[in-house]
C-alpha cells in the first residue's frame, strides 16, 4: 500500500506550493489547488480503507501494514523513524480527517470569499491536515509528537489567521503556550518510555518492557497529561473555548477532526500498554474526563456566543471519549484485552467518528448563521429558520445526533459509552448520564435561540439574513448524510480493542434510559426557550445570579491562569531574574572595571611626568641596589 | 705622563656635574646639555681605560666613537622636538609640558 | 604537506580577501572582494565536506584526517598542525555559511565599507583557524585573531551604547582567554611538555592531580565565550550594540568556538577531571537554560531578547557535552550549528527591520506584517526555528539533547534534564510574545507604514539561511552522521574513566 505516501505528500505539496507562490497565484486558483489535493487525499484514504478493510483477517484481526520506515535520526541506541503505519484506528482517522477537511476546504470557498489572505489560508489548511494525517499513521511514539507540534503550530497560525485582531493574537498565543505546556509533560514521558523500554514503537511485547514495568504507568500519566492539553481536558482546557477567534471553518476542524481528538487517538494508541501496564492509572483518565465532561455542559449551558457553546460542547464530547477509554477493564479470561470488558475503547472510537461527522457539521451550520447576521451572539439571531431552511434543518439533525436520539449517529455511539461506563461503575455511569442530558438541554437552548425566539428585527431591518451560497450549504449535506447513516455501521467489525471482529448490541436498559433523559432534556429546553419569551430562563436567571455570573464566566478558570501567568511568572519569576541577571550578575562585572577604573585613579599620581623626579628616583634606586650588593 | 687618577677625577666631575645639572635644571635645553656632559664623561672614561689598560686593544676607543655617534643623533632629536614643542606652546620648561600627562 | 596546504587555503583565502579588500578602489570593488572570497569559501567548505564523507565512506578510519604539521617554534614545540574531524567539519561548514549570508546582509553597510570588510574578513580567518587547528597554541592564537577585530566592529559600526559594549565583551573575552592560556601551558607542561598537539596530549594524558586545576580553567575560558552563566553578560550587551553581520558571525559563529573548544580541549584532554568536577559546570549550564529563557521573557529590546535566547541556546550546547554520551554530544554539535544558523538569521532578520524603522525597543513597533511582509514572515519562520518546531533544526537538535541527556541513569541526571525541558515551554513564551507584539496587530506608528520590504541582498542571504534552517530540520540524518563519527572517538577517550559523581 505504498501509495499512502501520497496521503501526507500531497497537502505538504499543496502547503509548499500556496505558501510560497502566497499572492502571485489568484484566489480561486489557490482554493482549487487546496480542495483538488485534499479531494484526491480522500479519495487515497477512502480507497485505503476499503483495501485494508476487505483484506483477510488473520487470527481474527486485521493486520498491522507498515509501508514505510525509515530511519529519520538516529539516537544512540534509539532512533527515530519517520513511516506510515495503517491498522484499523488510524485508518478510521484516515476517512474522518480528510473527509472533515474536504467538507471544510470546500465550505471555505463560500466562507472566506473576497477574505484578505485567501491564498495563506489554503496554505494552512493543507499543513493542517498534513500534520494530522502524519500524526495518525505515525509508526512510532517520536513521530506522534513530531506531527503533534505540527498540529500546535498550525492551529496557531489558522486561531491567529485574522493577526490585525488583538483577540486572535491572544487566542492563538493561548492555544500554543496551553498546549505546548502540556507537550513537555508529553515529551518527557516520551523520553522516560524510550529510556525504560529502549524503543520509541507502539509494539508492546519488547523485552525491555519488563525492566522498565514499573516506570511504565508514570511515563504514560505523563503522556495523558500532554494529551489532556490537546484535547482539552480540564483544567488545560482554557484555549478551546478561545480558539474560536480563527475562521469558523477552522474552528469545525480543530474541533471535530483534528487537534481536539488527537489526545484520545493518543489513549487509544497506546490503550495496549495502558490495559497491560497500568490499569490502575487509567482511574485518573476516567476522573479527568468525568470533571471535564460536566465541568463542560455546566458552562455551556449559559454561554451566548453560539461558537462558545458549540466550543465548550466540544470539550464534554471529547471529555466522553476520554471517559470511554479510562472505563475499559482488563479481560478476566487469561486475554489481557477482551472486547466485552474493553467495550469502551470500541465506544469511544465510534463516538470519535460519529462525533468529528455532526461537530463539523454543527461548526460549518454556525457558520452559516453568523455569515447570514454578521454576529456570533445570540441575541442577534432568533426566528432565523424562516430565512434559512438549510441551515436549519441539518442544524436539528446534529443536534438530535448529539442528544442522543435514535437513529441518528449520536445515539448509538454515546449508548455504547454509557454503558461502559455503567459496567465499569454505576456512579459513573449516572453522572455521565446526567451529563448526557445536560448536553441535550444546552444544545436546544441552543438550536432555540437561533432558530426560534424573538426575531431580532432591528438588527435585521438592515441587513435580511439569507441562505448561504451552495458551496456552503453542500457540505453540510453530506454532514447530514453521514450523520444520519453513520450509526448503522457495524463500527465494531472495524474496530475493536482486541482487534477481533464486536457486534455492537444495544444495551436497551441504558437505551432507554438515555432516550428517556435526552427527551426530557430537550422538552424542557423546548419550554424555557421555544417561545417568543422566556419567562422560565429570566425567572431561574433571577434566582440565582451568582450561579449564573460563575458559570458565564467559566467559573473564572481563565482568570486564575492569568493571574498565574501574568503575575507570578511575568512579575515574580521573569522579572527578579531579569533584574538579578543586569544588577547582580553584570553588576559584579561592572564593578570590577569601576574598581579597576578607581584604582588606577587612585596610583596614577605617582606617575607625575616629571622627568627630574624620575631621574631622583632611578638614582635612589642604583644607590640602593649598589648598597644592597656591597652588603 | 699624566696619571690615570686625573682623567677619572675629570671624568668624574663631569658626571657628577651632569647629574646635578639634569636634576635641577628646569630647561629641557640645560637638561639636554647635562645629558651630553654625562655621555662624554662615560666617553673619557672608555678612552682613558683603553689607553691605560689595554694599550694595544681599540674597543674602548670604538665605544666612544659610538657614543658619540649616539650622543649627536639623541641630541638632534631632542632639539627637534624642543623646537616644535617651543613652536606649539612658546615654553620649553619641563614644569611647564603638561599637555600630554595623564 | 599536500594536506596542510589543502586546509590552509581556508585561511589563505581570507589573506587573499584582505589583500583584495586593500587594493580594493571603490565599494564595488570591496563588494566584489567579499562575493568571490566568501563564495570561494563556502564553496571549499562544501568540497570539504564532500570529501570528508566520501573518504569516511572509503573506509578511513584515522581519528582526524588530513592531518599535517610544520614546526613554528621549536623551544615549545609548538606546531601549526591540522586536521579535521566530523564535528570541525561540519563547523567550517556553518562558518563558511555565515560568513556568505552575512556579506550579503552588510551589502549596504555604510560608513568605512572598507575597513568594515577587512576586519570582517581578519575575524572569520580566525574563525576558520580556529577549527582547522589541532595543535593547543595555533587554536589559541587563532582565537586570539577572532577575538579583537570583534571590539572594533562593535566600537566603530555598532549602535547604542557600542563604546560601553565593546569595551566590555573584549574584557571579558580577554579574561576568559588569560584563563585559557594558564590551562594550555599547564596541560602542555603536565602532558610532558613535549608537544602541544591535541592528538598526541590525548596519548599520553595530563597528570591527574594537575587535571583538577586545569579543567576548570579551560572549561571557563572557553565557557566565556559559550555563554556559561555567570559569565554571560557580555552577551546582550555585545549583540545589542553589534552591527547585523557581526551579530550574526558572533552568536552564529564565534559563540561555537566555546562550546568546541571545551568540548575538543577540556574534556577530551582531561577526562578524569571532566567527570568528576562535571557535575559543578552542569548545574551552572542548567541554570543557564532556564534563566536565559526566563530573562528573554520581560526584555524589550528585540537584540536583548535574542541574546538571551542565545544564552538559553548555548547553554544547552555546554549542557549536553557535559552529559558525556554519544547522543548528547552528537546532539551538542547539531545544536550548535542549528543555533548558529537561525540566530544568525534572527539578528539578520532584526538589523534588517533596525535599518528600517530604526528602533528595535518592541513597545513601539507592531503590524510589520503588513509592512513588511517577506521579513515578517522569516521572522515568523525563524521564530518557529528557535522553539523548535519539528521540520526545522532546533527540534532535531533539542530532542537528539534531550533524549541523550536521559541516556545518564541517576535523578541528578534526570531532575536537570526535566529542568531544562522546560525552557521550551518559556522559549514559545517569549517568541509568540514577540511576534504577537511587533508582527502582528496593526501598525499605530505613521512613521513605519511607508516602509518597504526586504532588498535582493537581503532577501538572499535571508533565504540562504532558511534553506539551511530547513534542510537541516528536514533531513538530519547525514549530518548527524557526520558528527556522530568525530564525537566517538571523545565519548571513548571519556569513558575510559570511571564516574565519581558525588551525586551518583
Amino acid at each position: 500500500m505504498e501509495y499512502t505516501l501520497f496521503i501526507l505528500l500531497l497537502p505538504l505539496c499543496s502547503f509548499l506550493l500556496l505558501g510560497l507562490l502566497d499572492s502571485k497565484i489568484s484566489k480561486t486558483a489557490a482554493g482549487i489547488i487546496g480542495t483538488m489535493s485534499l479531494g484526491a487525499v480522500t479519495l487515497l484514504s477512502y480507497f485505503t480503507a476499503f483495501e485494508y478493510f476487505t483484506a483477510d483477517r488473520v487470527n481474527g484481526v486485521f493486520e498491522k501494514v507498515v509501508p514505510y520506515n525509515i530511519t529519520w535520526l538516529p539516537l544512540g541506541d534509539l532512533h527515530f523513524d519517520m513511516g506510515i503505519l495503517l491498522d484499523p484506528i488510524s485508518v478510521m482517522m484516515l476517512i474522518v480527517i480528510s473527509t472533515v477537511s474536504l467538507m471544510v476546504h470546500i465550505y471555505s470557498f463560500g466562507y472566506m470569499k473576497g477574505e484578505r489572505g485567501f491564498q495563506r489560508y489554503y496554505a494552512f489548511l493543507s499543513l493542517f491536515t498534513m500534520s494530522m494525517l502524519g500524526l495518525v499513521v505515525a509508526t512510532n511514539i517520536f513521530q506522534m509528537y513530531l506531527f503533534w507540534e505540527l498540529v500546535g503550530v498550525s492551529s496557531y497560525l489558522l486561531i491567529g489567521f485574522y493577526y490585525t485582531t488583538p483577540a486572535a493574537i491572544a487566542a492563538s498565543k493561548k492555544a500554543f503556550i496551553v498546549t505546548r505546556f502540556a507537550d513537555m509533560f508529553f515529551l518527557v514521558g516520551i523520553l522516560i518510555y524510550g529510556y525504560y523500554c529502549k524503543s520509541f514503537g507502539f509494539d508492546f511485547n519488547a523485552e525491555g518492557f519488563a525492566a522498565g514495568a514499573f516506570m511504565l504507568p508514570t511515563a504514560l500519566v505523563l503522556m495523558f497529561i500532554g494529551g489532556a492539553g490537546k484535547s482539552a481536558m480540564f483544567p488545560l482546557h482554557i484555549w478551546l473555548p478561545d480558539a474560536m477567534e480563527g475562521p469558523t471553518p477552522v474552528s469545525a476542524l480543530i474541533h471535530a477532526a483534528t487537534m481536539v481528538v488527537a489526545g484520545v487517538f493518543q489513549i487509544a494508541r497506546l490503550f495496549p500498554l495502558w490495559i497491560q501496564y497500568a490499569p490502575e492509572a487509567m482511574t485518573i483518565v476516567v476522573w479527568v474526563g468525568v470533571i471535564t465532561a460536566f465541568y463542560a455542559a455546566a458552562v455551556a449551558c449559559v454561554q451566548s456566543d453560539i461558537k462558545r457553546v458549540l466550543a465548550f460542547s466540544t470539550i464534554s464530547q471529547i471529555a466522553f471519549m476520554m471517559v470511554a477509554l479510562g472505563v475499559c477493564l482488563p479481560g478476566e479470561h487469561g486475554a489481557v484485552i477482551d472486547n466485552h470488558a474493553s467495550l469502551g475503547y470500541m465506544a469511544s472510537m465510534f463516538h470519535l467518528f460519529t462525533h468529528a461527522m455532526f461537530k463539523a457539521l454543527l461548526f460549518l451550520g454556525a457558520g452559516c448563521i453568523i455569515h447570514a447576521v454578521h454576529s456570533n451572539e445570540m441575541s442577534a439571531m432568533g426566528g432565523l429558520r424562516k430565512y434559512m431552511p438549510i441551515t436549519h434543518i441539518t442544524f436539528l439533525i446534529a443536534c438530535l445526533a448529539i442528544a442522543g436520539i435514535p437513529p441518528f449517529s449520536g445515539f448509538f455511539s454515546k449508548d455504547e459509552i454509557l454503558t461502559a461506563c455503567m459496567h465499569y461503575s454505576p456512579v459513573v455511569g449516572w453522572i455521565m448520564t446526567g451529563v448526557a442530558a445536560m448536553t441535550a438541554f444546552y444544545m436546544f437552548r441552543l438550536y432555540f435561540g437561533i432558530f426560534w425566539g424573538t426575531e431580532n428585527k432591528e438588527l435585521h431591518a438592515h441587513h435580511t439574513p439569507h441562505e448561504a451560497p451552495l458551496a456552503m450549504t453542500l457540505p453540510l449535506m453530506v454532514l447530514t448524510c453521514i450523520t444520519l447513516v453513520a450509526g448503522f455501521i457495524p463500527f465494531g467489525h472495524f474496530v475493536s480493542a482486541s482487534g477481533e471482529a464486536y457486534d455492537i448490541h444495544l444495551d436497551w436498559t441504558v437505551a432507554a434510559t438515555s432516550i428517556v433523559v435526552a427527551v426530557v432534556s430537550i422538552a424542557l429546553a423546548t419550554y424555557i426557550y421555544a417561545g417568543s419569551r422566556q419567562p422560565v430562563a429570566e425567572k431561574l436567571h433571577d434566582a440565582y445570579p451568582r450561579l449564573h455570573r460563575w458559570a458565564f464566566k467559566r467559573f473564572y478558570l481563565d482568570e486564575v491562569y492569568q493571574f498565574v501567568t501574568h503575575r507570578i511568572i511575568f512579575a515574580y519569576i521573569s522579572r527578579p531574574i531579569a533584574w538579578f541577571d543586569r544588577n547582580v550578575v553584570d553588576g559584579f562585572f561592572n564593578f570590577l572595571a569601576w574598581g579597576t577604573h578607581k584604582l588606577s585613579h587612585a596610583i596614577r599620581g605617582l606617575q607625575s611626568g616629571s622627568v627630574q623626579l624620575y631621574a631622583q628616583v632611578f638614582l635612589l634606586g642604583i644607590l640602593v641596589i649598589i648598597l644592597i650588593l656591597i652588603m | 705622563m699624566i696619571q690615570l687618577e686625573y682623567l677619572l677625577i675629570i671624568s668624574a666631575v663631569m658626571l657628577f656635574a651632569g647629574i646635578y645639572g639634569f636634576f635641577t635644571r628646569k630647561s629641557t635645553l640645560a637638561m639636554l646639555l647635562s645629558i651630553e656632559l654625562m655621555l662624554n664623561a662615560a666617553d673619557i672614561n672608555f678612552a682613558v681605560f683603553n689607553r691605560m689598560l689595554f694599550p694595544e686593544g681599540h674597543e674602548g676607543y670604538f665605544f666612544a666613537i659610538f657614543g658619540i655617534a649616539i650622543a649627536a643623533a639623541e641630541s638632534a632629536i631632542a632639539i627637534a622636538i624642543m623646537i616644535n614643542i617651543y613652536r606649539m606652546l612658546k615654553n620649553i620648561s619641563v614644569d611647564e609640558l603638561k599637555k600630554m600627562k595623564w | 604537506m599536500e594536506n596542510i596546504l589543502y586546509l590552509s587555503t581556508f585561511v589563505f583565502i581570507p589573506l587573499v580577501m584582505l589583500l583584495g579588500l586593500w587594493l580594493a578602489k571603490n565599494v564595488n570593488q570591496v563588494r566584489g572582494v567579499m562575493v568571490a572570497g566568501s563564495t570561494a569559501l563556502l564553496a571549499l567548505a562544501i568540497h570539504l565536506t564532500a570529501r570528508f564523507l566520501g573518504d569516511r565512506a572509503a573506509g578511513e578510519t584515522a581519528e582526524m584526517l588530513y592531518t599535517g604539521a610544520v614546526s613554528w617554534f621549536e623551544p615549545l614545540n609548538i606546531c601549526y598542525s591540522v586536521g579535521v574531524d566530523g564535528i570541525s567539519v561540519a563547523m567550517i561548514l556553518l562558518s563558511a555559511i555565515i560568513v556568505f549570508t552575512g556579506t550579503f546582509a552588510s551589502w549596504q553597510l555604510k560608513p568605512l565599507t572598507k575597513e568594515y570588510f577587512l576586519w570582517f574578513t581578519l575575524l572569520s580567518m580566525g574563525v576558520f583557524g580556529f577549527f582547522i587547528s589541532i595543535d593547543m597554541f595555533a587554536m589559541f592564537m587563532f582565537y586570539e585573531i577572532a577575538l579583537i577585530p570583534m571590539y572594533l566592529l562593535i566600537g566603530v559600526w555598532g549602535s547604542g551604547k557600542k563604546e560601553y559594549s565593546a569595551m566590555k565583551l573584549t574584557l571579558m573575552l580577554m579574561g576568559g582567554s588569560a584563563f585559557l592560556m594558564c590551562g594550555i601551558f599547564g596541560i602542555y607542561f603536565d602532558a610532558g611538555a613535549s608537544t602541544m598537539n591535541i592528538l598526541d596530549i590525548a596519548k599520553h594524558g595530563v597528570a591527574l592531580d594537575n587535571q583538577y586545576l586545569w579543567f576548570p580553567m579551560t572549561f571557563v575560558g572557553f565557557g566565556v565565550l559559550g555563554a556559561l552563566f555567570p559569565f554571560h553578560t557580555w552577551s546582550p550587551d555585545g549583540h545589542a550594540s553589534a552591527p547585523t553581520a557581526v551579530s550574526m558571525l558572533h552568536a552564529g559563529v564565534l559563540m561555537k568556538l566555546g562550546g568546541y573548544g571545551c568540548f575538543r580541549i577540556a574534556m577530551y584532554l582531561m577526562p578524569q577531571a571532566a567527570h568528576e568536577l562535571g557535575w559543578i559546570f552542569l548545574i551552572l549550564t542548567g541554570i543557564s537554560v532556564v534563566y536565559g529563557a526566563f530573562s528573554a521573557c520581560v526584555q524589550t529590546d528585540l537584540k536583548y531578547i535574542n541574546a538571551y535566547s542565545s544564552v538559553s541556546h548555548c547553554g544547552l550546547v555546554l549542557f549536553a557535552i557535559l552529559m558525556m554520551n554519544e547522543t548528547a554530544c552528537t546532539g551538542a554539535v547539531l545544536q550548535m550549528l542549528s543555533h548558529g544558523l537561525m540566530t544568525a538569521l534572527f539578528f539578520a532578520l532584526i538589523g534588517f527591520i533596525y535599518g528600517r524603522t530604526h528602533t528595535r525597543d518592541i513597545r513601539e513597533l507592531s503590524g510589520l506584517m503588513r509592512i513588511m511582509p517577506f521579513l515578517s514572515v522569516c521572522y515568523v519562520i525563524a521564530g518557529l526555528a528557535n522553539l523548535g518546531l519539528p521540520g526545522l533544526s532546533g527540534f532535531v537538535a533539542e530532542m537528539t539533547i534531550f533524549v541523550g541527556s536521559f541516556e545518564n541513569t541517576g535523578t541528578f541526571y534526570t531532575t536537570l534534564t526535566i529542568i531544562a525541558c522546560t525552557s521550551i515551554v518559556v522559549t514559545a513564551v517569549y517568541i509568540l510574545r514577540l511576534v504577537g507584539k511587533i508582527l502582528y496587530g496593526t501598525c499605530t506608528n505613521e512613521h513605519h507604514l511607508h516602509l518597504t520590504d526586504a532588498t535582493w541582498d537581503e532577501r538572499f542571504s535571508v533565504i540562504c539561511l532558511i534553506a539551511c534552517v530547513a534542510g537541516l530540520g528536514i533531513a538530519p540524518l547525514w549530518v548527524s552522521n557526520l558528527i556522530g563519527d568525530g564525537v566517538a572517538p571523545i565519548i571513548n577517550q571519556l569513558d575510559k574513566f570511571i564516574v565519581l559523581n558525588p551525586f551518583m
